[in-house]
């Protein structure tokens, strides 16, 4: 019987709930108790980063700087002469884009050492919307083909013709300026990290934590270093990019077979030889596919770094959002939309273009789109400049459509909100309200009533279960930390709001994934669905759940479950179509109905790339619940979120950011072991 | 063979003098324990992996040694410590008389760039460059210009047989075209001396036996010094001047095929030559006796030919054969009766 317990994980986990529901059963609430709730030890720790900041911003390693404008010098800390010099750069590049966009010439007179806008004769008009579409289909004609060409113009023409010009190209040239940015900085990094064991053990787990903590968290102490604005923006999205092209770099190079590094070492290169001719050209597919995840996340950080004064989309988003004019709010998100799709679907052609090397074609051929990019675009500026005299209320529709000067169906689409909430609000809302009193309030207070004693028994005990004392000592290391400060209820809250995501996402993710991993055509068009969803910049979710559930939990919990419902029907999917034919054929021939072939073949098979799934699914459902405190939620996300507005928030904002980090880091170290113990079992890898 | 041994030098261009290679921590201090005397479980027990045991051997100018052994046993990891792609934990390595293991950076870099050229088992091709590209990669590296290195590779291009294929990319070849793109480069810079780890092991059987053919046709016209390594005794055979067996990392035998297959040395090696047919294998010379002139007729036959390749003629002539070296002088001679031993016979 004990022999047979010590290798049966379905009786250790029954004995460790049981253990787990005896203490929540005897230990009473007690606030002095300290098997009910630890003592906030660490609650000093945001105050102490505080501190820190106040430091290296105004106190430490002052250096006198001469100032032309008081003629004088002036003690200034090295550290914010730093920060101050990366911002202005920053700045400097994003304006500079924006001005080819846009019109202008300021940053190049700026240069000359006088003060921006001093120089009025200095104005170098836009390169008009017109010839941005007809570049844009030149250029997806160039990459792939016609239906390129078609998706990326049309979808800027949309742009344009909806009025959304201006803030668009705001957006876009914070992307340009920091996706090149966040590439260099990644392939050195990742490039570092295959060089050195060291590097890589000490980038790893500051990228676990990057990945995994909310956006917000981290807003507030670059406000702090680098002050409010576009360059703010630029610096939180950089922070935020650069960690999957960092990963995506070092697997690259590391899958890289020894030979093709042997025979680089014997043609007689040299170390930078063999780095920049040998690895870097190899690895050239997996580094590629870095540069489209860079694009995608800074995109998707530009519209958040609207909260620190970047300008763009993201911010007309959250002015439409904060007004509750959610039919703006649509129009503004459906453009995210196609910048995201434009611009995925652009890189990734570029990324798996291939140069042709047969051709033999001469100047002219080769320079094709180049040439008649040029001529387009100087006819399109000619009829832009006398097209001015033609529309006569002032705006020149062909050259610029100003914000809000365009076609809107925010009207229609107003209409339609209200009329769904006067058609449905009664089911809606009783549906509404049965969730939130039957479910979730019922499971929130179950949370709030756990004693943290039990709380570390489940954890810890599920630790030692599945890893051994090592997983135990880390889970427990991991939430011992958040146990210790003032924010245990709040943290106990947002794993409620996890839980329920995760697990309906979980449900609903590998019922559609079975159902669809059937035949190869309906995997392909799901998969091709999960490629859409994440396209979109988390934010956009909350869009469609405010219009049907207004501000409320419910509306929170469905966008986590959309958003992270994603990734695990993604790796269902991949999981199930991944089993080898042959064991399908050995139990066709067993005999086996459908469902017998999916309960004990595929699924076991496939089980640990769920499992990596289910992680996904968590650290996008707790990125979603974070972000669902600008409708109103009250967990850890509530205080992120007001830190942003709050005078030293950035020592609260960046101790809860990493608290909602180690939340994913304890589960996924969890999910990890188990997954990577199945796969060793089952001989995949 | 024997001839062009005795009249080059007596400096072999490689030479190893009790090389070691053992995997693990504290490696170079166990070795250092035990005196030389390495025995592959205790070390495993002291969790290291044992891969050279104690090699010591010459390779002639022009000579073609072959290291055969199963997976496992060191062949690919003692070519390895040769071309210093991993360094010997012990022991001395000369090329052309130079310490190899003494040798700074730009030095090895100086001699991979004009005196080694290696070929992988994985073809290992630059997946982004042409073919031509490919083969003039290791000038390039050394500075070549341009149109040099290219007139080079394409050279190179015609001598492995791969002329009209200079811009199709590696994923464009088959195996066996890869194999000879792989060749090709290893042999621009033009080496003196030639790795080839498993170069044809990847490959189909029919593929394997026409790129063996090939092998042995550039061989004759570039008379490098080599180092073959390969699982497949047959293989071995077919290609080398001597070959090296090797098992859990120590040189079990190291001879002539002739020797080998006549004279394994131990119960492994015995394994390997059980089920060779000899007359395909062994020489004339090996089963010649001392001339006879009273008792030999006029037909001639060369000593270095594989019996098999003269089985019938000599079957068929019923009399006792003159041997003669390459020069036509005479050298020993040949009862028929022994051929038919070498095939029936046991």
């Amino acid at each position: 019987m004990l022999a047979n317990f010590k290798n049966s994980r379905p009786q250790q986990f029954t004995l460790l709930f049981f253990v787990f529901l005896l203490l929540y059963f005897v230990v009473p609430e007690n606030e002095n108790s300290l098997l009910w709730r630890l003592p906030p030890l660490l609650k000093d720790i945001p105050l102490l980063i505080n501190t820190l900041l106040d430091n290296l911003m105004f106190k430490w390693l002052t250096i006198p700087v001469y100032d032309p404008d008081w003629q004088m010098y002036e003690d200034k800390p090295v550290f914010r002469i730093i920060t101050r010099s990366i911002a202005d750069f920053l700045l400097f590049l994003i304006i500079f884009i924006r001005e080819i966009f846009l019109g202008g010439l300021q940053t190049i007179g700026s240069i000359t050492g006088g003060a921006f806008k001093e120089f009025k004769w200095l104005y170098l008009p836009a390169v008009p919307w017109t010839a941005v579409v007809v570049g844009l289909f030149i250029l997806g004609y160039r990459l792939q083909g016609l239906g390129l060409a078609f998706i990326a113009s049309i979808g800027f023409f949309y742009v344009s013709i909806f009025g959304q010009w201006e803030p668009t190209m705001e957006t876009l040239s914070l992307v340009l300026v920091t996706a090149p940015i966040c590439f260099v900085l990644g392939l050195s990094f990742g490039i570092l990290g295959y060089l050195s064991k060291k590097v890589e053990k000490i980038l790893q787990p500051i990228l676990n934590i990057a990945q995994t903590m909310p956006h917000f968290s981290y807003l507030v102490p670059i406000l702090v270093l680098f002050g409010i604005g576009d360059h703010a923006g630029a610096v939180a999205t950089i922070i935020f990019a650069t960690p999957p092209m960092i990963r995506l770099t070092i697997l690259g190079l590391k899958k890289i077979s020894p030979e093709v590094v042997e025979s680089g070492l014997m043609s007689g290169c040299n170390r930078f030889q063999l780095l920049f001719r040998v690895l870097i050209p190899t690895a050239r597919r997996d580094i590629l596919i870095g540069v489209n995840q860079v694009i995608m996340q800074c995109l998707a950080m530009t519209t958040i770094a609207a909260f620190i004064g970047a300008k763009g989309l993201g911010f007309n988003l959250k002015v439409a959002l904060n007004g509750l004019k959610i039919g703006k709010a649509a129009e503004i998100g459906i453009c995210v939309v196609i910048i995201a799709v434009v611009l995925d679907k652009l890189s990734l052609a570029w990324a798996n273009k291939q140069k042709d090397y047969f051709a033999n074609l001469n100047f002219y051929k080769k320079n094709l789109a180049s040439i008649y990019f040029i001529l387009l675009t100087a006819i399109l500026g000619v009829v832009a400049y006398f097209s001015a005299f033609y529309f006569e209320n002032g705006f020149n529709y062909l050259y610029l459509i100003p914000f809000g000067e365009g076609l809107t169906i925010a009207p229609i689409l107003d209409a339609g909100v209200d009329w769904i909430w006067e058609t449905f609000f009664y089911y809606l809302n009783i549906f509404n309200k049965f969730l939130i009193t039957n479910v979730l309030f019922v499971m929130r207070d179950a949370y709030l009533g756990m004693p943290v004693i039990s709380t570390f028994v489940l954890v810890m005990g599920a630790g030692y279960i599945i890893g051994g004392i090592r997983s135990c000592i880390i889970v427990g290391a991991l939430i011992l930390f958040i146990a210790l400060s003032e924010y245990w209820n709040r943290a106990l809250i947002t794993a409620y709001m996890a839980t329920f995501a995760v697990g309906v996402s979980a449900i609903l993710g590998i019922v559609t994934g079975s159902i669809c991993a059937r035949n190869e055509i309906s995997a392909k068009f799901i998969l091709g669905v999960c490629d859409f969803f994440q396209t979109f910049p988390s934010f956009i979710y909350l869009i469609p759940v405010i219009l049907l559930f207004g501000i409320t939990d419910t509306s929170v919990m469905i966008a986590a479950i959309a958003y992270a419902s994603v990734p695990a029907t993604r790796y269902t999917v991949e999981g199930l179509r991944s089993v080898p034919s042959s064991l399908h054929d050995a139990a066709s021939m067993s005999g086996v109905s459908n469902f017998q072939r999916w309960k004990s073949i595929e699924l076991p098979l496939a089980f640990p790339h769920i499992m990596l799934g289910i992680n996904q699914t968590l650290i996008f459902a707790l990125m979603m619940i974070v972000l669902g405190a600008l409708i109103g939620t009250e967990d850890l996300g509530q205080i992120i979120m007001g830190c942003l507005s709050r005078p030293n928030g950035a020592g609260i904002g960046l101790t809860l950011g990493i608290f909602v980090s180690f939340i994913c880091l304890a589960a996924d170290n969890l999910i990890r072991t188990w997954a990577d113990e199945r796969k060793k079992l089952l001989g995949i890898e | 063979m024997s001839e062009s041994l005795d009249n080059s030098n007596n400096t072999p261009v490689i030479k190893c003098e009790s090389v070691y290679k053992i995997f693990g921590n504290n490696a170079s201090k166990l070795l250092e324990d035990s005196n030389g005397q390495v025995d592959a479980k205790t070390f495993q027990e002291a969790g290291c992996i044992v891969g050279v045991n104690n090699a010591s051997f010459g390779v002639n100018k022009g000579e073609m040694m072959v290291v055969m052994g199963l997976s496992g046993s060191g062949k690919s990891t003692l070519l390895r410590c040769i071309s210093k792609l991993t360094d010997a934990t012990a022991g001395k390595i000369f090329i052309d008389g130079e310490d190899l293991l003494a040798m700074n950076n730009k030095q090895l870099i100086e001699l991979r760039r004009n005196k080694m050229g290696m070929v992988f088992q994985s073809f290992a091709l630059l997946p982004h460059k042409t073919v031509i590209e490919n083969i003039a990669f290791p000038l390039q590296i050394k500075g070549t210009n341009t149109r040099e290195s290219m007139a080079k590779a394409l050279e190179m291009v015609e001598l492995v047989g791969l002329k009209g294929r200079e811009n199709y990319f590696p994923r464009e070849l088959s195996g066996g075209q890869q194999q000879r793109v792989g060749i090709a480069r290893s042999l621009a810079v033009e080496p003196d001396i030639w790795f080839l780890d498993e170069p044809f092991s990847a490959l189909d059987p029919l593929i394997r036996k026409e790129m063996q053919d090939e092998f042995l046709r550039l061989q004759g016209v570039l008379n490098k010094t080599i180092m073959f390594v390969t699982h497949d005794f047959d293989e071995a055979l077919r290609l080398a001047d001597r070959i090296a067996i090797m098992k859990d990392g120590i040189i079990e035998q190291l001879d002539t095929p002739d020797n080998i297959v006549l004279n394994p040395a131990t119960e492994y090696v015995k394994k390997f030559t059980e089920d060779v047919p000899r007359e395909k294998v062994l020489k004339i010379e090996s089963i010649m006796d001392a001339y006879d002139p009273n008792n030999s007729s006029s037909t001639k036959v060369s000593k270095d030919a594989i019996i098999e390749t003269l089985a019938e003629s000599i079957l068929n002539s019923k009399e006792i054969l003159t041997v003669v070296n390459k020069n036509n002088e005479v050298v020993g001679s040949l009862n028929p009766s022994k051929v038919i031993k070498v095939i029936f016979g046991k």
